[in-house]
């Protein structure tokens, strides 16, 4: 672990900034490192600001929604703070990302052969033949049949596996560093989903790629990633091993999310779901974000935010009374 | 209506339906009309009282069916029957009997008006009840999906997914169906709100005794709240089981691949075993033999030239595969009462 960190993102702040009044923060205070060849899930439900910090990260934060604070360094520098055009040649050969709905990031007006061949021409100076003979050579790796006559076709000539498929060409066209997911097999069906994340894991493994991985699903993590984030309310409530917190969550929200969620391997568990709503980003409650929430609270819970603190070894949570969320789990 | 426990709520005999492609692009280039077969040939009870899931790809024809069955479109071939209906009861008291949910709550509701004035219009203009108890009873519809009396003079947009799915159930529940059809009614909602949706479904079912399609594509929900399930693929249902049943001894190939590839919450990676390739083909190619041979990791040459049809291979287990008996057992099942 000596090793300098793949990206480094240090208390980042998200959210929108207002003239006349302080800022509202969506995200707040984010700390986490993400080693070469690492993959790491963050999982948390709509509105936990998972996506928007991917998106920070990528340079794509939506219009309006800005870096409050904080900083993200990638190898060492600050992309924050690294003039515009050099941040702009990190993507595609160091930092890669991959969406949910293909059919928004991909060009509907340009065949997909071109679009995979673009960035290899950019970033790596090929040739248009060498760029195309790569282009067709990542179809290939990532199992799209007949990638010669495919390469030719338009976005809306493919289904949503194959599109998926030529988005990852796409992102690992240059083959980054560093590949950033936004739920991407959401939209898939099962089966086709099931191919979709093992060829990611292959690709992955076989260009040393670090991947961070955006979803809800629980068992998409579980399948996919090693090191694991919970997010809620716009923070890190949790951090650790994928199986060392499934096994034995130390924050009540990631109890509550295990309890909610059906597993196929336990048929007769009963769900419980967690009682009321995340609380609206402008009107956040003074002590732990979760408290309203949680059936563990003590007074002492709202009024101070617990800081997210090492509980075992290679785990942390943000939370008070973590050791009696682990009593709970074991009973 | 318990003299009837041998009638199902619903009988659907043979139902096909096709789209004619003709006009279009297809037309003219291929110089004839193409025909997709959405559904061929649907056989399939849903029992009283019971929660029967219907899962499947993109594709499948799952929803297809549903609206067959909430008679949104008509079938090309095929009946729907509702046995211990009154035969003589016109479309109205048809539409009203089955009811549907849909997936996303936010484009099913209509905006520009109150939920209040929502339910209203239904009760009145079904006659559920008298004017003057339409408050009464659109605050008891309310309160039994978890909702409180003031949600009746909100709008939609005022409510988070969950509770506009309540608001969607409570608008199916307001002309007190027999059936409800719900369409993946909880794949757009977020975990720990989807388990009080599935909750809400399981209390209708034991306390109104409604007999309830679900469809949906998350396994791992399907096992928690359906009694039977239905598996679908291009068109036809493949294999048809009790719950546990289907889980632990599916017997189609199909069923098996759709099984390995949830992602598991314990444990490692999945069981490859039947590992299958590609994606499910276009309705408008249907392969020769059996439909799921191309993808099928034990076919044979016989898959590739017969079609098989959904056979009894146990007692209340169809299955479509004519290599069901030579089914290794599953090991891929869940891991059961033991676990914990």
């Amino acid at each position: 672990m000596s090793e300098e960190p793949l990206l480094s993102v240090k208390k980042l702040s998200l959210g929108i900034r207002r003239t006349n009044a302080p800022a509202t923060a969506i995200v707040e205070d984010l700390d986490f490192e993400i080693a070469s060849g690492e993959r790491f899930g963050i999982v948390g439900e709509s509105g936990s600001g998972k996506s928007l910090t991917l998106r920070a990260i990528a340079n794509l934060l939506p219009r309006g929604i800005e870096v409050l604070s904080g900083s993200i360094e990638y190898r060492g520098q600050d992309l924050l703070r690294m003039p515009a055009d050099a941040r702009r040649r990190l993507a595609g050969p160091e930092i890669a990302m991959i969406f949910q709905e293909p059919m928004t990031a991909l060009n509907p007006v340009m065949r997909v052969g071109e679009q995979i061949a673009e960035s290899p021409r950019r970033h790596l100076g090929l040739s248009k033949a060498e760029a195309k003979a790569l282009a067709i050579d990542m179809m290939r790796k990532t199992g799209i049949p007949d990638p010669v006559r495919r390469a030719e076709a338009y976005p809306h000539e493919l289904s949503g596996g194959l599109r998926q498929r030529i988005m990852i060409a796409m992102a690992l066209s240059c083959s980054p560093k560093l590949l950033l997911c936004d739920e991407p097999t959401t939209a898939l069906d099962v089966t086709v989903q099931h191919q979709v994340l093992r060829l990611l894991e292959q690709l992955c493994d076989d260009t040393g790629t670090a991947l961070v991985f955006v979803t809800h699903d629980l068992g998409v993590v579980n399948q996919t990633c090693r090191e694991l984030a919970v997010m809620y309310a716009g923070g890190i409530v949790e951090r650790g091993k994928v199986k060392d917190v499934f096994a034995g969550p130390r924050h009540p929200y990631t109890k509550g999310l295990l309890d909610s969620a059906p597993d196929f391997d336990q048929p007769e568990r009963e769900l419980i779901a967690i009682p009321g709503f995340p609380p609206n980003v402008s009107n956040r409650p003074r002590g732990c974000a979760f408290a309203p929430r949680c059936t563990f609270a003590v007074e002492h819970c709202l009024e101070e935010a617990p800081a997210l603190e090492p509980a075992l070894p290679g785990r942390e949570a943000a939370c008070f009374e973590s050791d009696r969320i682990f009593e709970g789990t074991a009973a | 209506m318990s003299d009837t426990i041998a009638d199902p709520a619903l009988r659907v005999s043979g139902i096909t339906k096709e789209y004619r492609i003709g006009q279009g692009i297809v037309g003219r280039l291929g110089g004839g009309a193409a025909t997709l077969k959405a559904l061929d040939g649907i056989d399939l009870e849903l029992r009283r009282g019971e929660v029967l899931a219907l899962v499947g790809e993109s594709g499948s024809g799952k929803s297809t069916l549903a609206k067959i069955l909430v008679n949104s479109t008509t079938p090309t071939h095929g009946t729907v029957e509702e046995p211990g209906a009154d035969a003589a009861a016109g479309n109205r008291e048809r539409a009203r009997r089955v009811q549907m949910v849909f997936q996303d709550p936010y484009s099913s509701l209509n905006p520009r008006i109150t939920v209040g004035s929502m339910l209203a219009e239904l009760l009145k203009l079904h006659k559920i009840v008298p004017r003057a108890q339409v408050r009464q009873e659109s605050i008891r519809l309310l309160n039994l999906v978890g909702l409180q009396e003031d949600a009746l003079d909100a709008y939609p947009s005022q409510f988070s997914g969950g509770q506009r799915q309540r608001i969607a159930i409570a608008r199916a529940l307001a002309v007190r169906p027999d059936v409800l059809v719900a369409d993946e009614p909880v794949s757009a909602l977020d975990v720990s709100v989807q388990a009080t949706i599935l909750d809400l479904f399981r209390s209708l079912q034991r306390e109104l005794g409604l007999s309830i399609l679900f469809i949906a594509h998350n396994l791992a929900v399907v096992q928690h709240l359906s009694q039977r399930v239905a598996v679908m693929y291009l068109g036809r249902i493949v294999e048809v089981a009790d719950t546990g049943e289907l889980f632990a001894n599916p017997r189609h190939p199909y069923t098996r691949a759709l099984i390995d590839s949830i992602p598991r919450m314990t444990g490692d990676s999945v069981n490859d075993e039947f590992d299958i390739e590609g994606e499910p083909p276009s309705p408008f190619d249907v392969p020769s033999g059996c439909r799921f041979h191309p993808r099928c990791p034990i076919a044979t040459e016989r898959c590739r030239v017969d079609d098989p049809a959904l056979m009894q291979i146990g007692p209340a287990h169809l299955s479509a595969c004519m290599l069901a008996e030579d089914l290794a057992p599953y090991p891929g099942a869940p891991l059961a009462e033991e676990a914990r």
